[in-house]
């Protein structure tokens, strides 16, 4: 990091507007080191290694709005994906953390549906242990998107949040707040892409379902090749509430979510998937924190993915039962596929228990594609390099059936048949 | 011109190093039923393994050619290809892969059309008294044992491969599932000309599907031939003396 970021450029950016606690942040993320892999939260990132130490060096801040060619350009890139959609609730545009674009169909606004620009809120609770990253988001993120249900309407069609990030070379930092009322019904799928050069997005995504309230969320993300995205998910679910999230990760070279995932009413549900694919030299780094604070809730996590060529996955996970969690049901799979020799994987799950009246299970594994699997396939006259692509394939499902969207399933679709087209030209020929 | 027939000529395979089988010679012509029984531990299901090319199974002397062709130099899929099908005795699940998926692969790399697949896999399934609504699911995911064994019997059907190897076809089937996946078999016998090598522990599948020969494997190799009446034979009396003149 460097002069670029200092809380100085702050006072002309016409972007960003004032708030306090930004000029600070900008000092403090200029003097904070980088994480190492030294602390538990970061072990097995590479995110210290030289080329990404470079990489960061030489970015600025986005600070002001994207042009309107761009806005043009990423809009009619759009089209693609909503033409996917029967039918959408309300449309945003996202370009290097700036909302450029909001489009709510009337009825929908009419009946409860609120999506804008909240310039004055924004995440003024930093973690317990602030990273570099957590500053910088704090002093560079533009207003955040906040897309909530008032009253008790249930938004049956999707919201659809399109997030590029656009100029290379510059650190965006968005920033989403869904939020759905009591008793209220919402569904929000975002898309994530990138230009194909080099540029880092710190996306920060606050899901809050209130009670007896039933918030979907899914995120597609398929960044450019040399993109580094490091981002956050914080959700809470209040009493009878019932959150999914998914994620699909398939771009980028560097992808780190990390999600809070907080059940603090009786009876809250949680369901977190995740589909994740790799190769090349991708690196996919996930942290997953669930946290059961009231009675009788429960989570279900779902991480799947597949490493190929020199790519690798990190996967560490907590489940938490607080003392008031009795009656807690969770559960925390993750399931990897390990094409090559060259991949690897690591895959830590733990728990935490401080009250016993809890159902847990957690469960991990890394391996190659099952031989019996393949064997079965090939006794019935299927070549190796398909059957291994059909294997590959049908071991999403499990994960594309918690995703609910039909475009957002079919797209994860094409995106894992992306991979295994890329996968099948590299393969030597069967004879 | 190669006389047609499947052909197993003095098979000797290891498992883990052991040896298991130690030359097993049998010809299927099409059309033709045998069976082959034997004790548990005769080496019934390493045959078939060692024939389809199973990882971990090792033949270390002799021959299978499927008219003419020699398998044990091709990778599975060929030997699938080449016109050899075999009925599992535990079908694998594959969690996501639907049966028209894999079909579709396995016509697509023969370079047949897929065309009227569908509507094969309906009629099979409808002629097997299987549920439509199995070939919807992922491949033996959520299951019986039956279902399975239908399952297997109907791919074999659209497959229409030369010659099969039904591995304990009969375990998991009640009566009237082994009556109608028999009568299947048997008609594919009857009007595609398909030769059927049954591995079975039991009488009970051969008084559905009628073998015109039966085999005794024991000590790893076939021990003794005749015709039906030796399966009634060996219902009666059991397989304790071919266990004690393989031990001499």
């Amino acid at each position: 990091m460097n002069e670029r970021f200092s809380a100085d450029v702050l006072d002309g950016a016409a972007g960003l507007t004032a708030r306090p606690g930004r000029a600070e942040a900008a000092a403090a993320a200029l003097t904070a080191e980088l994480p190492t892999t030294e602390t538990e939260e970061w072990r097995y990132s590479p995110i210290s290694e030289p080329d990404f130490v470079e990489l960061l060096d030489g970015l600025q801040p986005a600070l002001t709005a994207p042009s309107t060619d761009a806005v043009a350009r990423v809009r009619e890139a759009s089209d693609a994906v909503l033409g996917r959609f029967e039918s959408i609730a309300a449309t945003v545009l996202v370009v290097d953390g700036f909302v450029v674009d909001i489009d709510v169909a009337p009825g929908w606004a009419a009946k409860g549906l609120s999506v804008e620009v909240e310039e004055n809120r924004w995440i003024n609770e930093l973690p317990v242990e602030p990273t570099k990253f957590d500053y910088l988001h704090q002093a560079f993120s533009p207003g955040p998107l906040v897309i909530r249900s008032i009253g008790q309407v249930a938004v049956t069609e999707p919201v659809v949040v399109l997030t590029h990030h656009d100029r290379p070379s510059t650190l965006s930092c968005p920033h989403l707040v869904v939020e759905v009322a009591e008793a209220g019904e919402l569904t929000v799928i975002e898309f994530q892409s990138s230009a194909p050069e080099a540029g880092v997005q710190l996306p920060i995504t606050e899901l809050t379902a209130n009670n007896a309230s039933r918030l979907r969320y899914t995120v597609v993300q398929e960044n450019g090749d040399d993109h580094i995205q490091i981002g956050r998910q914080l959700s809470s679910a209040g009493g009878q509430a019932a959150l999914t999230s998914g994620v699909a990760a398939f771009g980028g070279r560097y992808l780190r979510l990390r999600t809070d995932s907080r059940l603090v009413g009786r009876g809250a549900t949680a369901s977190l998937a995740a589909a994740y694919y790799g190769d090349d030299q991708q690196v996919h780094d996930f942290r997953t924190f669930q946290h059961h604070e009231a009675r009788d809730t429960k989570s279900d996590l779902l991480f799947k993915g597949t490493q190929d060529d020199s790519s690798g996955s990190i996967y560490t996970g907590l489940i938490h039962i607080h003392p008031d969690g009795a009656g807690t049901n969770a559960f925390q799979t993750n399931r990897n596929i390990k094409l090559s020799d060259d991949a690897w994987a690591w895959s830590v799950p733990n728990l935490e228990i401080e009250n016993n009246e809890v159902h847990c299970s957690h469960a991990s594994t890394v391996s190659p594609v099952d031989d019996d699997q393949r064997f079965y396939l090939h006794a019935r006259g299927v070549p190796p390099t398909a059957a291994d692509r059909l294997i590959v394939a049908g071991f999403y499902d499990e994960v594309l059936s918690r995703i609910p969207s039909e475009a957002a399933r079919g797209r994860v679709r094409e995106l894992i048949n992306t991979k295994l087209d890329r996968r099948s030209r590299n393969q030597p020929a069967e004879g | 011109m190669t006389e047609r027939a499947f052909t197993i000529s003095g098979l000797a395979a290891t498992v883990a190093g052991n040896q298991i089988l130690n030359g097993v010679d049998l010809e299927i012509r099409p059309g033709e039923v045998h069976a082959v029984m034997g004790p548990n531990g005769a080496g019934k299901s390493t045959l078939s393994h060692v024939i389809m090319g199973k990882p971990g199974y090792e033949a270390t002397a002799g021959s299978v050619t499927v008219d003419g062709v020699d398998l044990l130099s091709l990778p599975t899929w060929q030997r699938a290809q080449a016109g050899l099908f075999l009925a599992m005795q535990y079908p694998t699940e594959v969690p996501g892969v639907s049966l028209d998926d894999m079909l579709s692969n396995s016509f697509q790399a023969a370079g047949k059309s897929v065309d009227g697949l569908a509507e094969a896999l309906t009629a099979e399934a409808d002629r097997l008294a299987f549920g439509r609504e199995f070939l919807e699911r992922a491949l033996n995911v959520d299951m019986s044992g039956g279902e399975r064994k239908r399952n297997e019997t109907l791919q074999l059907t659209v497959l229409k491969p030369k010659y099969a190897i039904l591995d304990e076809l009969d375990s998991g089937l009640d009566i009237d599932a082994l009556r109608v996946v028999s009568r299947r078999v048997e008609a594919a016998t009857n009007e595609d000309g398909l030769g059927v090598l049954v591995i079975t522990h039991y009488n009970r599948l051969l008084s559905e599907l009628k073998p015109d020969q039966v085999h005794v494997l024991a000590g790893g190799r076939i021990a003794a031939s005749g015709g039906p009446e030796l399966a009634v034979e060996l219902e009666e009396s059991g397989y304790a003396g071919y266990a004690e003149s393989d031990a001499a």
